[in-house]
């Protein structure tokens, strides 16, 4: 027994060793990731929930007859549900799986990756959310094009949600496929099918109502499955933080002995858990991903949408709450289920293999929480959380596909099109059309990636959304002197400068185009400090340069917006048919 | 919404209480969420160790109550806003439609 958990320490070991830093470059699914032994209780357990989905879109599809219903379930979500949509929509499988893993890898530097993610959060409340809700009726292009020329501010918006849109479907489609490959032991294609044809499903027929609800049932299955397994972690230390830490701690430091290490070596590789490692390289790296990670929760089309589904700004704001205490709440828990995997994964050598001549644990890292599952609930209970992860792609493809659908049809066909003359049917119409194109799309693009590096994708979304569409959506909101030359001008430059800069920064240099290491022009993670002010000096710099006669309207128009925004008289009533 | 009841809402001393009030209010909770998550990653970029004391005799060090910290107060700050705004200043926005609206 001893000789075992000591061969099971050193596997450990190596795993330790083996982890990239790469867990931080998006907490998505990545690498090549080998098929598991079919898991039928995963397999069935997700089939209960594909049933009862599908049960709940059948009772949305009755109530789903208008555009409005269609974009905002009629706007009759209440505060509390939305607030859990909302955190559905956030706590994705890459958010649960990758800082879970994150943690167990380099403990403390995990919780620096989760605050980043909730910060954002605050402002987009005191700032933003009753203006968005005061504003907007179904896209977050009614609050930015509120008082601008409707065309080129509508199509700029519409450009702008599906470029984010397509890299984080891409980023959520990839990591389908590879999820199922370990968790049900199904082959990578039938992933990007079952998942692209049940969200064409959900959101052709179900609209917002049967998202919402997909996004809240998936919520509360994650987190009443995170809260079991950070309780059962944390009854068998007797509840105490320090008696986790220091178990974590010993087991770090027997692993690190083990591989040859010094007992000073090993003792200190032990307690480099407990403070900043690695994570933060240099001041501006952080800094610019801070900032991708706070200010793209502002711009991400799919959440903004989310808004225009509670009734009034008071519901707005009560959403906001809730969505931020499940988020905070979630990522307490993902910590400890990180120290959790320390002390019951890496020791145990049922969940550790040997590849290619060195080990890890089985289907790599980002199985952290998985294997916790089986290690704290048994089979069932890892049928139950594989069943969670895969759903929680699902459910957030569904909101990202409507956000996208809603762009098109909503502000491209009936606003620039049919100059606002469409009506509710034909809008409808094109909704699904489109929304049945972007579920193809989706699955070629899951089928393209496959092999691919993405892990730079889903902050490569967020720092769009902190480049583009927040600068624009911000000043529309706050200043005055905005017009719809430097909307446009503004919102563009910063979204072609954060695609750039991606493209030319490590992550992509080098990582996926194969360029020699070291060799990006941009040597820092995140492009957001730089995209970002260039969006902010673009919108400031080209509104105060106009003269035309269009920027007079566009300042004019700027106290009623303000005052609807503020006061809610004259707000659409979401609900209204 | 007409240009003279506009006018008058803009020019409604309540309205004008409310809009200085909770433009005050948010952009000193938003300052207050900058320097605080800023500062967390300024200390972790130049300061590692302080971060890395442990507390007292055990492993524990200073980073876990800090980033537990953080993730509190950012609910908390949250939570006070949204109080605030759900009462006081929509009780001050059905005043202002009151006086106008009437």
């Amino acid at each position: 027994m001893n000789r075992l958990t000591q061969a099971g320490r050193s596997l450990g070991l190596a795993a330790l060793m083996l982890m990239p830093g790469a867990v931080f470059a998006a907490g998505t699914l990545e690498g090549e990731i080998k098929q598991q032994p079919t898991n039928w209780t995963a397999i069935g357990m997700f089939a209960v929930f594909v049933v009862m989905t599908l049960f709940i879109t059948k009772w949305a599809a009755a109530k789903t007859k208008s555009a409005a219903d269609f974009y905002t379930a009629g706007g009759g979500i209440t505060g509390f549900q939305n607030g859990l949509a909302i955190a559905g929509d956030y706590m994705s499988a890459a958010s649960f799986l990758g800082i879970s893993a994150a943690v167990m890898t380099s403990g403390f530097d995990g919780l620096i990756y989760s605050i980043g993610f909730l910060v954002g959060w605050p402002i987009l409340t005191f700032l933003m959310a009753e203006r968005l809700r005061n504003l907007g009726k179904f896209t977050f292009a009614d609050v930015a094009a509120f008082r601008f020329a409707q065309t080129p501010v509508r199509v700029f918006a519409a450009l702008s949600t599906l470029v984010v849109v397509a890299f984080y479907l891409i980023a959520q489609m990839v990591g389908a496929g590879q999820l199922i490959k370990l968790l049900f032991g199904l082959d990578y294609h039938y992933a990007v099918i079952i998942v692209g044809a049940l969200m064409m499903v959900y959101v052709l027929f179900g609209g917002m109502t049967a998202t919402t609800w997909v996004q809240i049932i998936k919520a509360c299955l994650l987190l009443g499955g995170a809260s079991f397994m950070a309780f059962m972690v944390m009854s068998h230390f007797g509840f105490s933080f320090e008696g986790l830490f220091a178990e974590s701690v010993k087991v770090k430091s027997e692993l690190a002995g083990a591989a040859g290490k010094t007992p000073e070596e090993a003792a200190k590789a032990g307690l480099s858990i407990m403070g900043p490692g690695s994570f933060v390289k240099d001041p501006i790296s952080a800094i610019s991903f801070g900032m991708a990670l706070m200010f793209g929760t502002a711009g991400l089309p799919h959440i903004l949408m989310r808004f225009f589904t509670v009734p009034s700004a008071k519901e707005a704001r009560k959403s906001v709450m809730w969505a931020t205490v499940w988020i905070g709440y979630f990522y307490l828990l993902t910590f400890i289920i990180g120290f959790g995997a320390i002390v019951f994964v890496l020791t145990n050598p049922d969940f550790l293999e040997l590849k290619d001549g060195v080990s890890g644990l089985i289907g790599g890292n980002n199985m952290a929480a998985v294997h916790l599952a089986h290690a704290v609930g048994g089979n069932i209970f890892l049928g139950f959380i594989s069943a969670v992860a895969f759903a929680t792609i699902l459910a957030v493809v569904a909101g990202l596909t409507l956000s996208g659908a809603s762009a098109v049809s909503h502000d491209l066909y009936s606003t620039v099109f049919k100059k606002g003359k469409a009506d509710s049917a034909s809008e409808l119409k094109v909704s699904r059309i489109t929304t049945i194109a972007l579920g193809i799309v989706a699955v070629i693009l899951g089928i393209a990636f496959e092999k691919q590096n993405i892990a730079f994708m889903v902050s490569l979304a967020f720092a769009i959304a902190a480049s583009a569409n927040f600068p624009v959506l911000f000043l529309s909101l706050l200043w005055k002197g905005m017009t719809t030359r430097g909307a446009v001008i503004g919102g563009l430059i910063g979204l072609v400068s954060s695609v750039t800069l991606t493209v030319i920064s490590p992550s992509v240099w080098e990582a996926t185009l194969g360029h020699a290491k070291g060799s990006a022009p941009f040597p820092y993670t995140s492009p957001a400090l730089f995209s970002m002010v260039l969006a902010f000096v673009g919108v400031w710099f080209f509104s105060i340069t106009d003269k035309s006669r269009r920027a007079e309207e566009d300042k004019a128009g700027y106290l009623a917006q303000q005052v609807r925004s503020e006061t809610g008289i004259g707000a659409a009533e979401a609900s209204a048919h | 919404m007409q240009d003279t009841m506009l006018q008058r809402i803009a020019n409604s001393p309540t309205y004008k209480e409310l809009r200085s009030k909770r433009l005050r209010f948010g952009w000193m909770l938003t300052i207050l969420v900058l320097v605080v998550y800023y500062g967390f990653i300024t200390l972790i970029a130049f300061r590692k160790d302080i971060l890395a004391t442990p507390i007292g005799d055990g492993v524990m060090s200073w980073g876990i109550p800090a980033g537990f910290g953080v993730i509190v107060f950012t609910i908390v700050v949250t939570a006070i806003y949204v109080f605030r705004a759900n009462g006081e200043y929509d009780e001050m926005t059905e005043q202002v439609k009151r006086e106008v609206l009437k």
